[in-house]
């Protein structure tokens, strides 16, 4: 199980493919234009693969399904090619929550017969077995990654900031046994809010929880304050990855990265570009702020 | 600092981000919840702290609260608004505020009379860009004003069907009371108050019952024309996206919620404005929050609101008297287009 517990210095992420820009909804625009069709996203892949990208970290969203099939019919090529799943793509239920409702939601996204999957219990048990409730839509987000190595599996920052806001922090805990027990995988959180997140998991005793934040000189989606939060990076017992090093484009990659060096906790990177060139200076970049070694 | 003790009434997609971002605040307890939906309401029970009602009379009556959230369905909003105002509970609701003016007007009054916060949840005034462009506007940079555009695409509804309140017009379900509304009261703030509406086309795509686009040519208070141009069955966005476009004799500004574009015919040495095209980011113009969820603005609001609260003061930003016009104007492209 050693190979599950290191993480990859870079992780290549997939904001580009789905029109996601923070910086500029015109870039977004174009973003999605370039992308339309998943032979585009499997070329920029295979570019990251050759520059040497191991780990996918993507979104469930729709279309990643037929890359994850893609993966699956060319298994020489992808043999030692991880993806890192962020569940839920958040746009698609907010759109249904609009329309339906979060009973409407649920009875859309859940897969199958809605009352078939709880056979006697039906809505009862929906209303009163959040643990089951929560169990059954990972296993559907999860579907489309049926034999693909996934050693890390994420919520995303929509639905872990809102656990914590509420704070039903037991959540947590309920999702980090299920994703071991069932997948065998290492739970993952994204956050905007690393600090309030880190005392929240630890509350319900989880420890060293690989936590992926908003981590960049301008502070820029660090919420709490930068002060703080760079505090919990030099203070705190956690595995960090660090995302919007660039602040959504708008810092020097060279002196964006080299702010990450100063906080030798932090394991790996998370990126998203198209352009290749890109692709390969972010890389080198990133493996000379990363000095620390990792863990075999 | 003593602790507010604060309550939600209505736990749709709206309520729960309230209540994450509510919950979130140093010294504020959210005590109480109030929602009819048992999966909810079950869900705070297990993991939850909040004392749970269905019926937002008693909420009020036995909690004592400082503030309250409301994010139910429009119709319900004047009846929610008033009972709390009477209680002398401060009141954030969600927008648009009302479903007809009259009550709207008797709302705005009651929170005068009593002195207490009041605030509609239009949250893009809590957006760095937009607040920029109106400081830029109010400064002159771009001269005499002659046209805009405020518009806002997004898909909400790509399909036929429908079903809840928000295919039902009477219940202020429809592009015009949901996305327009965002759009007309930015568009009143930032350029102007809509005075005149010159024509409207009220368009049905899938909905059935309500449109799915707003076209509309409006005349200013300050004079100026331009257009509104909304459409929520627009499935080349990801998310609702909203912008407001200004053209004056010296120059133009474009903005949304990540990017001001201005553009000059002549550099503006007050403002550190070149001749041509400036782009100024959202990275550098948001409102830093102590907690985040889904964009600075919606934290921003609630903070904005618990000063004001604190303060025991009313605040200038998002009151009821502003989206009470936006309902009036909501009104007046019905009327034009009946």
């Amino acid at each position: 199980m050693q190979h599950n517990n290191s993480l990859d210095r870079v992780l290549f992420g997939d904001n580009q493919f789905f029109g996601v820009n923070h910086a500029s909804d015109d870039k977004s625009r174009a973003q999605a234009m370039r992308f339309k069709d998943d032979q585009s996203i499997i070329r920029v892949l295979d570019q990251a693969i050759d520059l040497g990208v191991r780990t996918f970290m993507c979104t469930t969203h729709d279309r990643i399904a037929n890359i994850c099939d893609h993966l699956r019919a060319n298994p020489l090529r992808y043999s030692e090619f991880k993806v890192y799943p962020c569940m839920p793509y958040a746009h698609k239920y907010a759109n249904a929550v609009t329309e339906l409702g979060i009973m409407g939601t649920i009875n859309q996204y859940v897969p199958g017969s809605f009352l078939g999957t709880f056979a006697k219990g039906g809505m009862a048990v929906v209303r009163s077995d959040y643990s089951k409730l929560m169990q059954i839509l990972i296993d559907a987000e999860m579907k489309m990654f049926h034999g693909i190595n996934t050693p890390v599996i994420f919520i995303q920052n929509v639905l872990v900031d809102m656990i914590l806001g509420l704070g039903m922090f037991e959540v947590f805990r309920d999702y980090d046994d299920y994703i071991r027990t069932k997948y065998g995988a290492e739970p993952g959180y994204i956050t905007m809010n690393m600090p309030d997140l880190y005392d929240a998991l630890e509350s319900v005793g989880i420890v060293n929880p690989i936590i992926c934040a908003s981590i960049n000189k301008s502070g820029f989606r660090m919420s709490g304050g930068i002060e703080r939060n760079e505090l919990y990076l030099r203070e705190k017992t956690f595995r960090p990855i660090a995302m919007q090093v660039l602040a959504a484009g708008t810092l020097r990659p060279r002196e964006a990265f080299a702010y990450l060096a100063q906080f030798p906790r932090i394991e790996s990177v998370l990126f998203g570009s198209g352009s290749k060139q890109h692709i390969a200076e972010n890389i080198e970049l990133i493996q000379q702020c990363l000095l620390v070694p990792q863990e075999a | 600092m003593n602790t507010l003790r604060a309550g939600i009434i209505g736990l749709g997609k709206m309520g729960l981000s309230h209540a994450a971002i509510v919950g979130a605040q140093p010294h504020v307890d959210l005590v109480a919840i109030c929602d009819t939906s048992a999966i909810v309401t079950n869900a705070f029970k297990k993991y939850g702290r909040a004392t749970i009602y269905s019926n937002h009379r008693k909420m009020l009556r036995r909690e004592n609260l400082d503030f309250v959230v409301i994010a139910t369905p429009t119709k319900l909003h004047y009846e929610m608004v008033r009972e709390a105002l009477e209680r002398g509970v401060h009141v954030f609701c969600e927008k648009p505020f009302s479903l007809n003016s009259a009550e709207g007007q008797e709302l705005v009054q009651l929170a005068q009379r009593k002195g207490l916060v009041n605030q509609l949840g239009y949250h893009n005034h809590f957006i760095g860009t937009f607040q920029e462009m109106k400081r830029l506007l109010a400064t002159g940079v771009i001269g005499e004003l002659v046209h805009f555009s405020g518009e806002a695409y997004g898909p909400v509804v790509t399909k036929e069907k429908g079903g809840t309140w928000r295919s039902r017009s009477s219940e202020g379900g429809g592009c015009l009371f949901d996305y327009a509304s965002h759009v007309l009261n930015l568009l009143q703030e930032v350029v102007g108050r809509p005075v005149k509406v010159n024509g409207s086309l009220l368009k049905q795509i899938y909905s059935k019952g309500v449109e799915d686009a707003v076209y509309t040519l409006l005349t200013l208070e300050n004079g100026v024309t331009g257009t509104l141009l909304v459409n929520w069955s627009d499935e080349t966005y990801r998310k609702m996206s909203t912008s407001l476009t200004v053209q004056g004799k010296k120059g133009k500004i474009v903005c949304d919620a990540t990017e001001l574009k201005v553009y000059l015919k002549e550099a503006n040495t007050a403002e550190g404005l070149e001749a041509g095209w400036t782009v100024k980011w959202i990275t550098d113009l948001a409102i830093p929050v102590g907690y985040y969820l889904r964009g600075e603005e919606y934290s921003a609001q609630i903070e904005y609101f618990i000063a004001n609260v604190r303060r025991q003061e009313p605040g200038t930003i998002n009151t009821f008297e502003q989206g009470l016009y936006t309902d009036k104007v909501i009104e007046m492209i019905l009327d034009h287009a009946a």
